[in-house]
């Protein structure tokens, strides 16, 4: 692994060495490094498009660390990776990637991935994005993650992307069985001319199930968002999902959410706001010393925190 | 010390010009508590918003330690060491209440460093430090985190716009003793705008400001008596 790599891959999952528990290790389109644990395998596909990740049963307070770096200039790729999560354990998952585009041509990686969180068993996914690097060509990523959570099943979804990612179109879709909980918070930060989508799709099918959807996001300079989200209640259950963005500069933000109920106890809340930073936040903060800029900095770093 | 000389700010009302300070002057002296007080509408508020450079004033001039500070900016005159309460917190998400400390103190406060602070102002520090100052907080408690972020600038001068406004009267009593504590512990001047008796009590110096005008100005033991005895007849004399 080189410079370049190592910093992306400190950046996206905070690795300095070789992490505890399982992991994998995913370089240039290849898999450098990889290592299971008695109760966590991770094994590649027979077509070799990804891998699975399987954690047995009961499984406690373990993590698994499936990074991706791109530091080739050009590179596209598309990986496939599947997770069991066992019935009844307790792990964290912590993806990423990074991109470093100091070439000509767009670098692209798109990441699928499906999660199985079996009965009762309790996930935190964690999924950071950053791209570097100050080549014409664009760093692009599509993640996409698919999540069927069975019968009192818990997952915890947090997603950050912060910088120099020019182009992402990102699809989440969940559907819950009874008892079930999915719970996202999605932090995402657009600069200069870069383009955003997120879209995500719920349904709530198992009684009793639940699912809080917050997503925070700024949009500076020229860059474009686009959030769509669609929460369906077919049966007694609670969904709330919150998108509130601030707009700076000439960048452009389109909210669109969609709520459907088809059950008299489903209970359904949608809120969506886009502003600039009020005045007065500002004003506050130079009341304490700071510059307008300042001020401004301190607002988004705490609002996108 | 803080110098206001002939102070007019004026807003545009339905066409034509209305005076909401008018020719106004004091001196704020070193380690003197004064309060400003008057009835709603007479320009306190504004007076505040001036001093800290929120508002500038189409006449006047503002001089801090002998040096003009009326045409610095706001972030100029917070670093000179003027400090200013909101009548009205600002809330913020994602901002904690241990950050706008942090923020207020101009260092790396620990956490309990920051929990003096809110203890000061009748706050368990533990339950608060880390929530965000945002619409989950009550009105009262925004009050008191303010006061608790005034007290860890620590200013030379410190403006409080109404402190007591919108606080219960069971924190109301403590909030007293924290300006008492100011007092005794004084290393500066305050400036407090408000209706309280308790408040006027500790003061050494009132201002009644009415009408955009300074009506008087005096110790508290030549101004008081005159406040609050008028009052006792059916309405004080500036409140008609």
């Amino acid at each position: 692994m080189d410079t370049i790599q190592r910093k992306l891959l400190e950046e996206v999952a905070g690795l300095h060495e070789i992490p505890e528990g399982a992991y994998n290790i995913r370089a240039n389109g290849e898999s450098i490094d990889r290592g299971s644990t008695e109760h966590i395998e991770i094994i590649s596909k027979e077509d070799g498009s990804g891998i699975d990740i399987i954690i047995q049963p009961g499984t406690k307070h373990e993590s698994v660390h499936i990074p991706v770096v791109l530091s080739q200039s050009g590179l596209s790729e598309a990986v496939y990776n599947d997770f069991y999560i066992g019935e009844g354990s307790d792990v964290v998952i912590i993806a990423g990637c990074g991109i470093h585009n100091g070439g000509d041509t767009d670098s692209r990686h798109e990441g699928i991935h499906r999660f199985f969180v079996e009965k009762n068993a309790r996930v935190k996914y964690v999924e950071k994005h950053v791209g570097s690097g100050d080549g014409l060509g664009k760093r692009i990523m599509n993640p996409q993650t698919a999540v069927h959570i069975d019968e009192g099943g818990y997952m915890e979804m947090e997603s950050v992307q912060i910088k120099g990612v020019d182009s992402t179109n990102r699809l989440t879709t969940a559907e819950l069985k009874a008892g079930a909980t999915f719970i996202v918070v999605e932090r995402l930060m657009t600069h200069g001319g870069q383009n955003a989508v997120s879209t995500f799709e719920v349904e709530l099918n198992g009684e009793g199930s639940g699912t809080h959807i917050t997503s925070r996001s700024v949009a500076k300079d020229k860059s474009t968002q686009l959030f769509v989200s669609k929460m369906t209640g077919n049966t007694a259950c609670n969904g709330h999902t919150e998108c509130d963005a601030i707009i700076m500069d000439d960048a452009a933000i389109r909210a669109v959410p969609e709520i459907s109920a088809a059950c008299t106890d489903a209970s359904l809340i949608h809120e969506a706001a886009i502003g600039k930073i009020a005045g007065e936040q500002i004003m506050k903060l130079m009341t304490l010393g700071l510059t307008e800029k300042e001020a401004e900095e301190e607002i988004i770093n705490g609002f996108l925190r | 010390m803080l110098e206001l000389k002939n102070i007019t700010f004026m807003v545009q009302d339905s066409s034509k010009e209305k005076g909401i300070l008018k020719n106004v002057s004091f001196v704020l002296p070193d380690d003197k508590f004064i309060v400003v007080t008057g009835p709603n509408g007479g320009g306190k508020s504004t007076l505040a918003k001036i001093i800290a450079g929120i508002e500038k004033p189409q006449e006047g001039k503002i001089y801090l330690d002998g040096e003009d500070i009326t045409d610095a900016s706001v972030t100029e005159r917070a670093k000179k060491g003027i400090s200013y309460a909101f009548q009205q917190p600002v809330r913020f998400k994602g901002i904690t209440v241990l950050d706008m400390i942090r923020l207020a103190a101009g260092r790396e406060l620990s956490a309990a460093g920051a929990c003096e602070y809110l203890s000061q102002v009748g706050l368990c520090a533990r339950d608060y430090i880390q929530r965000d100052i945002d619409a989950s907080l009550s009105g009262g408690e925004l009050k008191r985190i303010e006061i608790a972020v005034s007290l860890a600038r620590s200013a030379p001068i410190s403006i409080f716009d109404e402190p007591e406004a919108g606080i219960d009267l069971w924190s109301f009593k403590n909030l007293i003793q924290v300006f008492e504590d100011m007092k005794n512990k004084l290393h500066g001047s305050i400036l407090i705008i408000s209706h309280q008796e308790r408040i006027l009590n500790i003061a050494d110096e009132i201002l009644v400001i009415a009408d955009g005008e300074v009506k008087t100005q005096g110790s508290r033991d030549e101004i008081l008596p005159g406040l609050f005895g008028d009052c006792e007849r059916g309405g004080c004399r500036f409140y008609q």
